[in-house]
């Protein structure tokens, strides 16, 4: 198991130490500093072995996380653990930084005691650690006998992530369908890789303990319900107002650890008793009959050997009443460029020197439009027999669908206990797609 | 280290904000004695701040145990951030103040009856952190009660602490019973207790590998899998990891389980995901392969296992190590996922390096175009490494997939065509072996290749280019004058240059033997008389002996069609792949190695293997030993794999000094016993040149007088008829076991512990009824048991080598020493030594592999017949010509000569005569090695002078200094 868990600066010295193992001494706090932090070349994993000793790290801004072993732990934990822990320190503190850790550096212990025992990760939901590491220690004493078989219950029972005894005035709920795009496009405008990676993102403020269901159109569920005949009352609810494609095929999701896997599993319905506040319900991701909001169509030409001519135009591939929002199209100069001049019908074009890339950007752009820019690229002689790489041409963008087709048919609350039913609930559902890693090659 | 503090510091002057940042300021003189009275203040708050000062300090790695006693004396608080301090501190220092540590025991009894399960839990968390013996004695009746306490977070947290204090001391745990509490814990109703005992449980049993500590039936393992719906991820990880070293009963209760665990795959938490498909991949290899469920559940591992690649980059090399071994395991999982591994722009190198390996392993014709536009952009990357893999790639799509073979080719002369360096050299190492896989398809290159022949300046690609010009020297117009240009620096070539330079030169000379004459017999030359290398001084005697010998059968030998090479590359060794698929998501298969090759000690380092498929509804075993069967008996089957590895070291390691010692001068460098053999018809052969070599060989005299020259170099013994045979080579003698015991050496030490990380060996030599015997005394000097001993030996002059595995059964504890005989056969691999019976042995344990060199008394090679009848011996002696005998003088012997003779007939040198002459015993004796050759020798005997001289004759006259210290030993003990 980890045996011992060290934050550093970015000059390597230590802001964290917490050793939780006999096996590691105070030397592989140096040990680390040394050969990953001071080292001279680029780090070329993230898991490094100095002296029968493992390192695991991962980078906040500035900052080095290390978690420390001498066994064969889980690695895929130690990582998950470490991210984890960030998500724990931003929800305390805010950002992670150096200033920020050392003034929280007390509360920071306390928590790497209670999330971490003998190495082994306990519960770290942020939710049940502030009900109880609440940095006033006084608290501790005044708390009743009720209060703190609650607390214990929560961090160690099934539904550790919510307390109980949560009350509103107002039922509310909101859905965030977010969505990244990815795109690999030959010069030709041949698809060479494309997938959406989904998040819905869920924000309740629901009183008690609430029971909930969500139905999305599916391929499997649709299918499956027009093969038995029987519609499902749940579709009259559709939050979506759904239109074009009936269902999406899903190559595979992941949930939040509040929802019922094995109920997804043998029924593929989604239920669950939601964590109070902001949360991650599930991730997906989908790879068939993706919309692609943008088509990029690169033309570069090498006119002698100090000018390119550049051409690229942008076609928008969505319904004319939607709005496309920050359009930023990055395309890349050689590292011998001396200067650009760009002529572009919309937006605003830059040469930037120091990211050696023409940046377009374009403020709104409607659905089934087309705007183009070209460029002329002037280059300094080189010897240099090393030929430019050719980046791909970026792009960035927001579009307010959903570029897999996934639609919300229904999120269904049920409180059994308390007097308030489904339909008291305001659910407000929206939908966001953005640019991942969205790239034309030229 | 205070730097970053004091800057600080200046910065919050201005800002005068007071948050918790200042602690870390303190460097003035006289802080500690600041401290101690802030310590001892009376306001709370004052203490407070002290100890987040002490502890600030502690952090940056100052020493303030001087501190102990005041910081103790806060421990005693209502307020919990303070005490929650006080603890860290004290988890920290009271090993070094373990006397006043013991001050602290009454706080945390009391606390352990706090009616605040919090303070419950933190006392028995901390105490069980505090390595001190007699806080571990007081630890027990309150960790025995919070085992059973009402409270679960107590619970949880007890459970955790038998882990602590089993790492403490191991059998306080056993004597006061807590594995049996802990065991208990499993039927909690608590998931999370739960899952702790099981994580406990685990580590325990780790260090216990045949206790049968987790008991896993059917029923322990249905409690887990209920409370894997239950518990945290984190609970999930420890419950899929215990449920992977269960071995199910037949292939119903593992599809069972199998269809338990597929829901964990939708899990928000990657390390769930992949302890969960390592459970899957395991319990797989039971079912059926026909059975319908087996089809589902190899469906069903592919898109999480995709989705793991949209993690954060470092899980997501994690998963792509692994995801490597699962494609290695069973390709049918992945092969439709090829473009999930296209690499992107902004991947972190240590992602971009491993898809790469992974779409190598994926190519397939379906999806080779693909494929090689993908690896065709990577080429034109920036990052060093990355080009080459990518363009090693494209080479091994092309020996994969046959149909591709002229696109990659095609590819690859694009590639050259940029000039770039290293791409170029890379491009030649791969075009190598594509035209080992498709011979005489793609050979119109050539041109193009030689055009690059100065830019190449790695070893690999030069061998790799002087190989092809070898190769095809017959259709390059001036491949001579390619090769000669190499010749020039040959010196300062490396090995790997140098062998493939004199392979490609003789080739040359077979193909075209009218122009290249001059040039082989250069390079002859250079190889062995003007190297020390002794590979390559070997294959140069070869090639100048078998083009002397028999030109024909030179052609035969030096150009014989050569194997195929085989399509995939850089499999991992089944067995290891094996284990690894057992260890899925750990670190082992983030390395590729065993837990034994990183893990110190005795934890974890069992072997795991896979189980094998079982026969429907049979159940194969009671489930306690099918259960422990995969961890308990140590593995035949996996020690190939470290024979493998050791094999690897071992030339790594010992090349170096074998090169290292001053060349023998040619003369005596040739006197090897083997190469007698080999020298036998020389003369005959080498009056006859007329063998034909493409017509012409025999007749130009410049050959003749090449040849003529070379024997003037080899050593007289060539000419000389040699009586033993091939036969005899390897004639172990077989003798009967003599009455009288043969000489052994007294034990010296090999391996001093400090060299080898605390194993010490000390060791001697014997022939014991005719076999020869390693004798060797391993002692553990080092603090953890070491497990899994092996021994190999380097080449040597009589090819000894283990005629078994070293039997070291038990686990060595420290402190504990062990008598292990290993006996030795004579049919390992020979290489001459110096001196030359030196022996070079690589011993691995479960810690590391260790060398060392020891040498063996010559006699252990003299076989049980070595008495030669008279007649022969006379014969012989005077046949070996003169210039091989020897003669040496035995100082401050005292034993008659009846005595000596006896002596000496236990260690197998026969007397045949003895004779008197003027007072002076004769004694004639002559003993046979192992390898067959024969020593004779006269020792003479004068009474009353305690120096005895003896003369040696061997045809192989090196042994001779051998010979002697041997009579020495044997004749003074």
């Amino acid at each position: 198991m980890i045996g011992g868990l060290f934050i550093y600066n970015h000059k390597g010295e230590v802001l964290i130490s917490r050793v939780y193992r006999d096996d590691i001494g105070r030397n592989a706090v140096d040990a680390f500093r040394v050969n990953v932090i001071h080292a001279r070349q680029q780090v070329r994993s993230p898991v490094t072995n100095i002296a029968r000793t493992s390192f695991f790290h991962v980078k906040r801004s500035n900052i080095w996380l290390a978690a420390v072993t001498k066994q064969n732990v889980n690695a895929a934990m130690v990582f998950e653990f470490l991210y984890k822990m960030c998500d724990v320190m931003t929800a305390y503190f805010g950002k992670i930084s150096e200033e920020n850790i050392k003034n929280n550096f007390v509360l920071i212990y306390e928590l790497l005691d209670e999330i971490l025992d003998f190495g082994y990760p306990q519960n770290s939901e942020t939710g049940a650690l502030k009900t109880f590491i609440t940095q006033q220690g006084i608290k501790g004493q005044l708390q009743t006998k009720e209060e703190q078989s609650q607390i214990t219950s929560q961090v160690t029972g099934q539904i550790g992530w919510r307390r109980e005894g949560i009350k509103y005035r107002r039922n509310e709920l909101f859905l965030d369908v977010l969505e990244s795009v990815n795109l690999l496009m030959s010069p030709q405008g041949q698809v060479l890789s494309a997938h959406v990676s989904g998040r819905v993102v869920m924000k309740s403020y629901l009183s008690g303990m609430p029971e909930c269901k969500f139905g999305m159109n599916d391929k499997i569920v649709i299918d499956k319900q027009g093969k038995g005949g029987a519609t499902d009352d749940a579709g009259k609810s559709d939050l979506g107002g759904g239109s074009g494609k009936q269902s999406i095929a899903i190559d595979d999701c992941t949930f939040h650890q509040c929802v019922r896997l094995s109920k997804f599993d043998s029924e593929r319905s989604i239920s669950f008793i939601p964590p109070d506040g902001e949360y991650e319900l599930m991730r997906y991701r989908t790879t068939k009959d993706i919309i692609l909001p943008f088509r990029v169509i690169p033309l570069v030409r090498e006119v002698g050997r100090t000018k390119l001519e550049v051409k690229v135009v942008i076609k928008s591939n969505f319904k004319p009443s939607l709005l496309a929002q920050k359009i930023e199209v990055r395309i890349p100069t050689p590292l011998n460029t001396s200067g650009v001049q760009v002529i572009c019908m919309k937006g605003k074009a830059k040469y930037k020197a120091s990211e050696n890339a023409i940046v377009w950007k374009i403020k709104r752009m409607a659905g089934m439009k087309e705007s183009q820019i070209s460029a002329e690229i002037e280059l300094l002689p080189t010897n240099d027999k090393k030929k430019w790489a050719r980046p791909p041409i970026s792009m960035n963008f927001e579009v307010p669908f959903a570029p897999s087709g996934l639609k919300v048919r229904y999120l269904k609350v049920f409180e059994s206990k308390l007097n308030y039913s489904d339909h008291d609930v305001i659910k407000w559902v929206r939908y966001i797609g953005r640019s991942g890693i969205y790239e034309t090659r030229c | 280290m205070q730097e970053w503090a004091n800057q600080l510091c200046e910065n919050r002057q201005f800002g005068s904000k007071m948050t918790d940042s200042k602690y870390f300021t303190t460097t003035k003189k006289g802080e500690i004695f600041e401290l101690k009275a802030e310590l001892n203040s009376d306001k709370k708050e004052k203490k407070k701040e002290a100890v987040k000062k002490v502890i600030a300090s502690m952090t940056v790695g100052k020493d303030v145990s001087a501190l102990f006693p005041d910081v103790v004396n806060c421990m005693q608080t209502d307020n919990l951030e303070l005490k929650k301090l006080v603890y860290l501190y004290l988890m920290n220092y009271a090993k070094s103040q373990p006397d006043m540590a013991i001050m602290a025991v009454n706080t945390f009894v009391k606390d352990c009856e706090d009616p605040n399960p919090l303070i419950r839990a933190l006392a028995v968390r901390t105490m069980g952190c505090i390595r001190v013996d007699k806080i571990t004695e007081y630890l027990c009746e309150p960790l025995r009660k919070c085992l059973k306490d009402e409270d679960p977070y107590v619970r949880k947290t007890a459970a955790v602490c038998v882990a602590k204090l089993h790492d403490i001391n191991a059998q306080l745990v056993e004597d006061q019973g807590f594995l049996d509490t802990l065991k208990d814990l499993i039927s909690d109703s608590n998931p999370m207790v739960v899952a702790n005992a099981v994580a406990a449980l685990s580590e325990i049993a780790e260090s216990h590998p045949n206790s049968n500590l987790l008991d896993l039936n059917p029923q322990t393992i249905n409690k887990l899998l209920t409370a894997l719906n239950e518990c945290t991820e984190w609970g999930q990880i420890f419950i899929l990891d215990c449920l992977a070293n269960y071995t199910p009963r037949d292939d119903r209760e593992s599809q069972s389980i199998c269809e338990r665990v597929t829901p964990r795959l939708s899990h928000a938490n990657s390390a769930v995901v992949l302890s969960a498909v390592k459970v899957l991949m395991k319990f797989m290899e039971m079912l059926p392969k026909d059975l319908d469920y087996y089809g589902t559940l190899l469906k069903k591992l592919a898109p999480p296992l995709v989705t793991l690649l949209s993690a954060e980059p470092e899980l997501q090399y994690v998963a792509l190590r692994n995801i490597n071994l699962i494609v290695q395991r069973r390709p049918e999982i992945m092969k439709h996922e090829m473009k999930v591994f296209f690499v992107k722009y902004n991947d972190p190198i240590y992602v971009k390096l491993e898809k790469l390996d992974i779409m190598i392993r994926l190519a397939s014709q379906a999806n080779i175009a693909q494929v090689l536009a993908e690896l065709k952009e990577y080429a034109t990357e920036v990052d060093v490494d990355f080009v080459r893999k990518a363009v090693r790639a494209i080479g091994r799509c092309a020996i994969k997939v046959e149909q591709s073979a002229e696109r990659c080719v095609s590819t690859l002369l694009d590639l050259i065509q940029t000039k770039v360096n290293y791409v170029v050299q890379e491009a030649i190492v791969v075009i190598k072996d594509i035209f080992r896989k498709y011979p005489n398809k793609y050979e119109s290159v050539i041109a193009t290749l030689c055009e690059n022949l100065d830019s190449l300046d790695e070893p690999e690609a030069r061998a790799a280019m002087i190989w092809i010009v070898g190769e095809y020297a017959e259709r390059i117009d001036n491949a001579d004058e390619l090769l000669e240009s190499f010749l020039e620096g040959f010196h300062d070539e490396s090995t790997q240059v140098q062998l493939q330079l004199l392979t490609a030169i003789v080739k040359l000379f077979l193909k075209k033997p009218t122009e290249t004459q001059e040039l082989v017999q250069q390079v002859l030359s250079l190889a062995t008389q003007d190297s020390d290398n002794p590979d390559l001084r070997d294959r140069g005697y070869i090639y100048w002996r078998l083009l002397s010998t028999d030109p024909v059968a030179a052609k035969e030998v030096v150009l014989a069609e050569k194997p195929l090479i085989s399509e995939e590359t850089d499999l991992i060794e089944p067995t290891l792949l094996e284990e690894l698929i057992c260890h899925i998501g750990t670190l082992a298969s983030v390395y590729h190695k065993p837990p034994s090759a990183f893990v110190e000690g005795s934890r974890g380092v069992q072997h795991k293997r896979l189980p094998g498929s079982a026969g429907s509804g049979e159940s194969v075993d009671s489930p306690e030993t099918t259960s422990t069967a995969g961890v308990s008996d140590a593995p035949p089957a996996v020690i190939p794999s470290q024979g493998d590895l050791l094999g690897d070291l071992l030339n790594l390691d010992l090349t170096p000094t074998t090169a290292g010692p001053p060349p023998p001068a040619p003369s005596s460098g040739m006197q090897l016993g083997g190469m007698d053999l080999l020298g036998g018809g020389l003369d005959s052969l080498m009056g006859d040149e007329s063998e034909p070599l493409g017509g012409d060989l025999g007749g130009t005299p410049a050959i003749g007088a090449g040849f003529g020259a070379a024997p003037a170099a080899l050593p007289a013994s060539f000419s000389a008829p040699v009586s033993g045979g091939l036969d005899d080579l390897f004639d172990l003698g077989g003798g009967v076991g003599m009455p009288m015991g043969a000489y052994s050496p007294p034990k010296s030490v090999w391996l001093p512990a400090m060299k080898a990380k605390g194993l010490e060996i000390s060791g001697t030599f014997a022939r014991r009824a005719g076999v020869i015997q390693m004798e060797m005394t391993l002692t553990n000097k080092a603090m953890s048991v070491m497990t899994d001993f092996a021994i190999q030996f380097n080449r040597n002059s009589f090819g000894l080598s283990p005629a078994g595995p070293l039997q070291v059964l038990t686990p060595l504890s420290p402190n504990q020493s062990i008598e292990v005989a290993l006996p030795l056969n004579t049919s390992g691999p020979v290489m001459k030594m110096d001196p030359l019976n030196n022996l070079q042995v690589a011993v691995k344990n479960n810690i590391d592999v260790f060398y060392f060199s020891c040498q063996y008394p010559i006699s252990m090679l003299f076989v049980e017949d070595g008495k030669m009848e008279r007649q022969i011996f006379l014969a012989t002696w005077k046949d070996i010509p003169n210039d091989n005998e020897s003669q040496f003088q035995i100082k401050d012997c005292h034993l008659s000569s009846d005595a000596a003779s006896n002596k000496l007939q236990g260690s197998n040198i026969f007397t045949i005569a003895k004779r008197t002459v003027d007072g002076q015993d004769m004694l004639y004796q002559s003993m046979k090695l192992t390898n067959g050759i024969w020593v004779l020798a006269e020792l003479r005997i004068q009474a009353g002078n305690p120096n005895y001289t003896i003369s040696l004759k061997c045809r192989a006259a090196e042994v001779s200094q051998c010979v002697f210290q041997s009579y020495e030993a044997v004749l003074k003990n």
